[in-house]
């Protein structure tokens, strides 16, 4: 599914989406960033609650589909305009991150 | 294809700002029109190399050299050096301050990654003159 259908079908808030047709494939959680580049797989989708602009280069580095701030937590001004930048797309949902990691899997099923 | 040999500064004072060399490697990696998936670890085991200049060392510099059928990413610093090689490539062994941490580093898994995406990794280091850090990639053909 696409970044776009995922960010629809779960109503995600759209920080921005630069890159919509992306492919989701998978998804990791955490907030640890090495733990993320050494786990997470390529095209999956993040749930992570860290908010700064490094969020944005491990996004990149990784090939990520995509980055969910969960627990209503909203990105700073710098990871905004580097996620823009760098064609990161960048959602976020008031949910848990177990709460969103379930619909996450449900949509991925 | 000749040797293209890159050359990134790593500007030690800024972690917020660090990843520009990453990020313009894999932009000339892509644009050499190399495996996504040689790129991808490439990018992750610089990514990681240059945030320990930054965390660690106070900066330094990388040098990218792409081949025919490798790419060799050197990474060399004036730091502190590493006292005990064997203790940093431990999962979960870290030296880094609270500042780092507080931004989602200092997981300790740095030198991890680096060993298993890169298909070699080399560190030499002297207490108190520097690391260079030396990781090859086969490039599938
Ligand atoms: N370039 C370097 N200069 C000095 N020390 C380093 C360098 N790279 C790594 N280290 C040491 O090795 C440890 C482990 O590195 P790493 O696995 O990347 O974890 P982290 O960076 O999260 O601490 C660091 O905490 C630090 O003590
Ligand atoms: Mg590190």
């Amino acid at each position: 599914m696409t970044v776009k259908a995922l960010s629809d079908a779960l109503s995600l808030t759209v920080f921005t989406l630069p890159d919509p047709d992306r492919a989701v494939s998978g998804g990791y959680s955490g907030d640890l960033l090495s733990w993320v580049m050494g786990r997470a797989g390529e095209n999956h989708a993040w749930l992570t609650i860290m908010s700064n602009q490094n969020v944005a280069a491990v996004a990149l580095m990784a090939d990520l589909a995509c980055v969910i701030l969960t627990e209503g937590v909203t990105p700073d001004e710098d990871l905004l305009r580097r996620a823009g930048e760098q064609m990161i797309n960048l959602l976020g949902t008031a949910s848990p991150t177990f709460e969103a990691a379930l619909a996450l899997g449900e949509q991925l099923k | 294809m000749e040797t293209i040999k890159l050359v990134y500064p790593v500007d030690g004072g800024d972690l917020i700002e660090a990843g520009e060399a990453s990020s313009k490697m894999k932009l000339t990696l892509k644009r050499l029109g190399l495996p996504p998936d040689v790129i991808r670890r490439a990018s992750i085991c610089m990514y990681e190399g240059e945030i320990n200049m930054v965390i660690h060392a106070d900066g330094g510099e990388a040098q990218v050299e792409v081949g025919m059928d490798e790419i060799t990413i050197r990474m060399t610093d004036t730091g502190p050096g590493i006292p005990d090689v064997d203790q940093a490539m431990k999962e979960g062994f870290s030296t880094a301050g609270p500042t780092a941490r507080e931004l989602g580093f200092g997981a300790g898994m740095g030198l991890p990654n680096m060993k298993r995406y890169a298909d070699e990794l080399a560190i030499e280091t002297e207490v108190g003159r520097g690391t260079v850090v030396t990781m090859k990639l086969k490039i599938p053909s």
